[in-house]
């Protein structure tokens, strides 16, 4: 090998130098040397090698490393469009009835139809009222010449939504309104009203009357005269949208228009708290955010982490079982054997993947706590798993029990779990290796296939498979490439890393396979 | 070699006797309120049974109110008369459900399994040719990645690729949506078409074992001592190759094939359900996720019965085809 004729050339003097035929000029490789240096003469397994260091480090130190938890929110301030209020033009009649005096809701009726007809009179019961037009669309009704009760289209307001006016200044301010007068007194004050409805009492802003009938969505939202005067002039400009600043800060509100009711409907655009949900990769957040407003990232390391972690607990559990029972229908044969080999015959039937989903769903309905059924899944998986590695460890002990060093281990008297344990085993440790190393893969990849399906690790816990779960929502199939691409390349990364190492492992142990 | 047939016969039946039991003892260990509960599900349904019949019913074909060896031995003697019991999510018996849906799974595992053998036996043979190659570690590794793709993740990404990206293909389903307007051979066209993708996805994910296999057995049967005569003879090395050394391999290609043609029926339950082609194995898994306890039994038993028979039929073929195997 052209290593170690350079170790040996003069041009290293370091290096004593020896006789051509001393012993010492060779150098002697252990077995397990031997096959290291086997295993990095691969490159394709080396390149492997290093990706599964990176991803160990991503996973388990990555997670450390990280400012963020697995399960830790993250939110931003989003302007949302609230209903604030809504607005309705009336158009129909509104009754009062004057204090003192009875005007029922029968004779509201019949004056309604006398306004309709134009009629200055009517008659209910025998009783003559008398339908007096007192502005437009605004009536007064009386009988023997006192009022009882008035008709009127205009609603009147309080400038914050409280105050009630009594009968007679509501009289009075309708009065004006519907004649279009801007000045009128009452009660010894002034009153002024403007165009848009507001009324000033003695310079001060008092009420409102207009067609409008305005309602919050919040009861405890006072509106003010002002902000009733954009919203009017907004809808009377037919705009959809307008500007409003009051003590609570400025907002824009938007207007729509439902004409099944005719009804306005008031948005408020108003900045809100929000979950952080698929958020694009930003500085923050290297790889965005997921559904629940958590960040990507560390959401795939602890995902890593949860997946390797049940790749190994599932591997060393199938070994175990498989170890133990390989070697012993391998050491005693006969019926020993006969009877662990059709057990492995009978697990080796029973399909799997539909047992897992079925236990999967019965767990589901039974609401079990995701970290008990993490170790379930785990269990499950390990146990179904031993019979290939019992499989594979019998062939091998079948055809080591027969060599010498056994006869001899015998010969020494041994107990049997010796020399089973010590000496068989180890022996079948190289393919052990092997077939765990590819079975990591293949275990990875059932997890995270069921996890996928929603059978297997369940949040609040991260997964690679359900990271990856997100995908069945079509839209974020289509949007958010951030949520599922990275997962699925790390799935396959480490997968494809564990065959290259179990690949160039048994090429190292076993150079006469050649692959 | 019939003695041979017949004591492997009896063998399988011993095996899948205790598959069945272990299946029966699952569902038996399922939680009583599970079963309860579902059975209640099913029954608040419109049109459904009432929750006492479907209990019933469940009881009878699962002898539930007996022990639980004799309730196996009865409901082993109802499956094996054919009496399966109605599904509980499909509320159709569980075979007439069966019948509609296994087939689309053949002919799309067949297809997809044909295409497997076309890519794999080539490429596995020049990998094999070639050894150490570049084309050799292309293929190899190649075939490594479709081993170590997750089938959902491929499936996803195809997707986004054909039907989101450029639209070629829908989302879901075996039948687009203007199906019911379409003649005879368009609704074929328009179930071909859907089934691409699944296809697809099938033969990528499963492509690459199999090119392994038939590149290790023919790297075997390169190092033989006969391919070394026949060189020695001075035979052009594609006569060797094509003649002596690729018939020796079609020995374990032939017993594997063989051994899989029953899985064809057994659907690709994560690339059916990715997709939602209503085959054997999206059916079942609706039924499974859904505690239709009656199709799940089906399912799980059908399958092992598959399973067993592809190991007799490998093993029949490994004797058949091989004329140095002596059989005992």
């Amino acid at each position: 090998m052209s290593e170690e004729l350079k170790n040996n050339t003069p041009d290293n003097p370091e290096e004593p130098q020896y006789s051509l035929n001393d012993d010492r000029r060779v150098k002697v490789l252990s077995p397990g040397a031997l096959v290291a240096k086997r295993f990095f003469r691969n490159r394709m397994a080396v390149v492997g090698l290093i990706t599964l260091i990176a991803m160990f480090i991503f996973s388990f130190v990555g997670g450390m490393i990280s400012p963020y938890t697995q399960d830790q929110l993250f939110y931003r301030t989003d302007l949302q469009n609230k209903e604030f209020a809504a607005i309705k033009v009336n158009d129909e009649y509104r009754y009062a009835t004057a204090p003192n005096q009875e005007f029922s809701s029968v004779v509201q009726a019949q004056a309604f139809l006398a306004m309709q007809k134009g009629n200055s009179e009517f008659e209910y019961r025998g009783t003559n009222y008398t339908l007096k037009k007192e502005g437009e669309n605004f009536y007064s009704v009386q009988l023997d010449g006192t009022t009882i009760g008035i008709a009127f289209m205009d609603i009147v307001s309080g400038a914050d939504g409280e105050i009630k006016v009594d009968f007679d200044e509501h009289f009075a301010i309708l009065k004006a309104y519907t004649n279009q007068e801007k000045k009128f007194e009452f009660n010894g004050s002034n009153y002024e009203i403007d165009a848009e409805g507001a009324i000033k009492k003695d310079g001060k802003e008092y009420a409102l009357v207009g067609r409008y009938v305005i309602n919050t969505i919040l009861s405890d939202v006072k509106l003010t005269n002002a902000f009733r005067e954009k919203l009017i002039e907004a809808i009377d400009t037919n705009k959809s949208e307008f500007d409003y600043s009051d003590e609570n800060g400025d907002f824009t509100y938007t207007l729509k228009y439902d004409a099944a009711n005719k009804m306005y409907s008031i948005l408020q655009k108003k900045e809100t708290k929000v979950f952080d949900t698929y958020a694009a990769p930003s500085k923050e957040h290297w790889l965005g955010t997921d559904r629940n407003g958590m960040d990507m990232l560390t959401r795939l390391m602890y995902g890593g982490r949860v997946s390797l972690m049940i790749g190994f607990i599932v591997e060393a559990i199938a070994t175990v079982l498989g170890v133990i029972f390989g070697g012993l229908a391998g050491y005693f044969g006969k019926w020993v054997d006969m009877l662990i080999m059709r057990i492995v015959d009978v697990f080796y039937c029973i399909p799997s993947m539909p047992i897992i989903i079925i236990i999967g769903a019965a767990m589901d309905a039974m609401r079990v706590n995701p970290q008990v059924r993490m170790i379930y899944l785990m269990l499950i998986l390990g146990f179904l798993g031993w019979p290939g590695v019992a499989r594979m460890v019998r062939g091998q002990i079948l055809s080591l029990r027969e060599q010498e060093y056994m006869t001899a281990a015998e010969a020494t008297g041994l107990k049997v779990s010796r020399r089973i344990f010590k000496h068989l085993v180890p022996n079948v440790i190289p393919q052990l290796i092997v077939s765990v190393t590819m079975g990591l893969g293949g275990t990875i990849i059932t997890e995270a296939t069921l996890s996928f399906l929603g059978l297997g690790v369940r949040f609040p816990f991260a997964s690679w498979g359900n990271i990856i779960n997100d995908v069945n929502d079509t839209y974020v199939l289509t949007n958010y490439w951030f949520i599922w691409i990275p997962a699925g390349i790390c799935l396959l990364v480490t997968v494809l890393a564990f065959n290259l190492v179990g690949d160039g492992l048994r090429d190292a142990f076993d150079p006469r396979m050649k692959r | 070699m019939r003695k041979y047939i017949v004591k492997r016969l009896i063998i399988s039946l011993i095996i899948l006797f205790f598959v069945a039991f272990i299946i029966y003892v699952l569902m038996r260990s399922l939680p009583t309120s599970y079963i309860e509960n579902v059975a209640r599900q099913k029954s608040m349904q419109p049109n459904s049974k009432s929750f006492e019949e479907w209990m019933e019913q469940l009881s009878a074909t699962y002898g539930m109110n007996q022990g639980l060896f004799l309730g196996f031995i009865n409901w082993l003697g109802r499956f094996f008369t054919g009496q399966f019991g109605d599904s509980w999510y499909y509320t159709v018996p569980v075979i007439d459900k069966f019948n509609d849906t296994v087939w689309l799974s053949f002919v799309m595992g067949l297809i997809a399994f044909t295409l497997e053998l076309l890519i794999a036996i080539p490429l596995g043979i020049i990998a094999a040719t070639k050894q150490y190659s570049k084309t050799d570690y292309t293929i190899s590794v190649l075939a490594l990645a479709g081993i170590s793709l997750p089938t959902f993740f491929f499936a996803s990404l195809l997707k986004l690729v054909f039907s989101v990206h450029l639209g070629w293909f829908d989302l879901f389903g075996l039948v687009g949506r203007s199906y019911e307007l379409l003649s005879p051979m368009g609704k074929f066209l328009d179930k071909a078409h859907h089934l691409v993708l699944p296809i697809v996805t099938l033969v990528v994910i499963s492509v690459g074992s199999l090119m392994r296999y038939t590149r290790t057995n023919m790297l075997e049967v390169l190092n033989a001592d006969y391919i070394r005569t026949a060189r020695a003879k001075g035979l052009s090395e594609k006569k060797v190759i094509y003649h002596h050394a690729f018939r020796n391999t079609l020995i374990p290609l032939v017993t594997m094939i063989g051994g899989s043609l029953p899985g064809l029926f057994s659907g690709a339950l994560i690339t059916e359900t990715l997709y939602m082609i209503p085959g054997i194995g999206y059916t079942s898994y609706n039924a499974m996720v859904n505690g239709d306890i009656p199709f799940s039994m089906f399912y799980l038993v059908f399958m092992a019965i598959l399973t067993l028979l592809g190991n007799l039929i490998s093993d029949i073929l490994y004797a058949v085809v091989d004329p140095r195997v002596r059989i005992a």
